[in-house]
């Protein structure tokens, strides 16, 4: 239940006053992440295994594939491809599932009062932990094989936490422009598949030429990816920069998709 | 209760209505895809639908308010309105308390999960946290009286079952305003009493309803006043009995007109 008290004259501006709501909507989104993990732990006796074996089935494909290909260049290439992989995987669910859920919303929100960005805040916290459950045996491996492992590492859930978000802003602002162009959606996956490949998830960034290279950097995405794969990879953490970089590419996207998200959320109730 | 002294607020009103319009923007055709909006520079097709207009309304604390209509006139607009689902495109609306809005009672039910699961689930959307929901579940499960179906996942419920519980989680709200609306109306006979007797209680606690049926009898009967909509328009506010005799009439004078 949101306040006791309303006024449809003294309404906050949208975005502050969704900043409220949610404030005060503790209790459901806990239960909306609980949901999350829970359904997701049910549909089979294997359910934490399934949220590792799309990464991990990535991850042997490339392996055998590009293993000898890039041995030269990045020795472990397994330990190269597996902390971007799975950082990647959370980014594009993550986005995924806030657009999906916003565009089949609209039915809900018309009947169930509560904040329309509590939905997509549950998915991406649930988003975290399963990120952080596919993160895990990485980690444990890499500790466990004798790999130079420190306190890099402890900049690992940082910068989850900047990916995520970095992913809610834009799946918001992402989902705003769905409410009016049906088709937002699968552009937005058909456009996944080519921004993944312009960020260094599976190749080592050494063998591109220093024009493209350049180019690579003004990817958001690079940043988050190599300061999540450097810790594990080659126990280096993210330089200050470039947590200065990602501190502002995530909250610059988070703000402006809240922005453009709560413009329109009035709005969605009455499409059907 | 407390509340902050809001201007000419009368102490006792709990929802206030003054030239509350609401504007639906409904599109002709199935939505514009972006597609279309860059190739062909098309425009979204869209016509302006009157869901409510320039509607008056005090409801005083304690009050029964009955709202009756004909399909279309309005009435779940208003009550989504109350429910701060919608918001009015033009005039005023106060609400003071809070409110469980019985509108919509499957809300969030979700299928993979159990009776208890969800009970939690719906209690957090009225801002109930676990331990505040801990201390209901029990009279929840009793009221619902599904037995053991209780820990089952709602898939396996029959469609009675899935109201039982979903009435019995938010009826266990505590509010200061109720919102009802006819499609609470189901389930077997048995449960209709019990759920029936649990409005009438709520309303005898001094809990402020504002209830949508098209059983004009029975809405007669539970309510100290009926507001009359069509069209989005209030045609007539007043004690139940008198307008509710009016509105049977204009719909018997209307319903030869409707057959021809």
């Amino acid at each position: 239940m949101i306040a006791h008290e309303y006024d449809s004259a003294a309404r906050p501006a949208r975005a502050l006053e969704e900043l409220l709501d949610i404030r005060s909507s503790g209790p459901l989104l806990l239960a909306l992440i609980s949901r999350n993990v829970k359904v997701r732990y049910k549909r089979s006796v294997f359910g934490v295994l399934w949220t590792m074996a799309q990464p991990a089935t990535m991850l042997l494909v490339l392996t055998l594939i590009f293993a000898h290909e890039f041995a030269a260049r990045a020795s472990t290439y397994a330990l190269y491809l597996a902390p971007g992989l799975i950082l990647w995987h959370f980014f594009a669910q993550t986005t995924s599932i806030v657009i999906t859920e916003v565009a089949s919303g609209g039915e809900l929100w018309r009947r169930v009062p509560m904040p329309k960005t509590a939905l997509p805040i549950a998915s991406t916290c649930s988003g975290l932990l399963n990120l952080g459950f596919a993160a895990l045996p990485v980690i444990a491996f890499v500790v466990l094989a004798g790999f130079p492992a420190g306190p890099a590492l402890l900049t690992l859930p940082v910068v989850a936490v900047l990916t995520a978000a970095f992913a809610l802003g834009l799946g918001l602002a992402v989902a705003a422009a769905a409410v009016y162009f049906h088709d937002t959606a699968e552009l937005y996956q058909m456009l996944l598949v080519p921004w993944m490949f312009v960020t260094p998830v599976i190749y080592p960034r050494v063998i591109l030429p220093a024009r493209v290279d350049r180019l690579l950097a003004l990817n958001p995405m690079t940043l988050f990816v190599d300061a999540f794969r450097h810790p594990l990879y080659d126990n280096t953490a993210a330089s200050p920069a470039s947590f200065a970089a990602m501190i502002a590419v995530a909250g610059a996207m988070l703000v402006g998709g809240w922005l453009v998200f709560t413009r329109c959320t009035d709005d969605m109730a009455y499409r059907g | 209760m407390t509340w902050p002294i809001a201007g000419d607020r009368a102490p006792d009103t709990a929802v206030r209505l003054e030239q509350v319009g609401v504007r639906y923007r409904v599109a002709i055709d199935p939505g514009l895809s972006l597609k279309e909006a860059v190739v062909r520079r098309r425009r979204r097709r869209v016509t302006e639908h009157q869901a409510l207009d320039g509607v008056d309304l005090d409801v005083r604390r304690g009050e029964t308010v009955g709202i009756i209509g004909s399909n279309g006139a309005g009435k779940t607009t208003l009550l989504r309105l109350i429910a701060r689902v919608l918001h009015p495109s033009a005039g005023r609306l106060r609400v003071y308390g809070s409110v469980a809005p019985l509108i919509d009672l499957f809300g969030m039910l979700h299928y993979e999960l159990t009776g208890r699961e969800n009970a939690y689930l719906t209690g957090a959307l009225f801002g109930l946290g676990r331990r505040a929901m801990q201390a209901r579940i029990d009279a929840i499960a009793d009221f619902a009286g599904i037995g053991e179906f209780f820990d089952a996942p709602l898939r396996t419920y029959s469609a009675g079952m899935m109201v039982r519980l979903a009435f019995a989680t938010a009826t266990s709200v505590d509010a200061d305003i109720l919102l009802i609306d006819e499609a609470l109306a189901v389930g077997d006979a048995a449960f209709q009493r019990k759920s029936g007797e649990r409005i009438e209680s709520f309303r005898r606690a001094g809990v402020t309803s504002i209830v949508v049926s098209h059983d004009v009898g029975h809405l007669a009967e539970m309510c100290h006043r009926i507001v009359w909509l069509e069209r989005g328009r209030v045609v007539e506010v007043g004690p139940s009995r008198c307008v509710v005799d009016r509105y049977l009439a204009a719909s018997a004078a209307e319903a030869p007109a409707a057959a021809r």
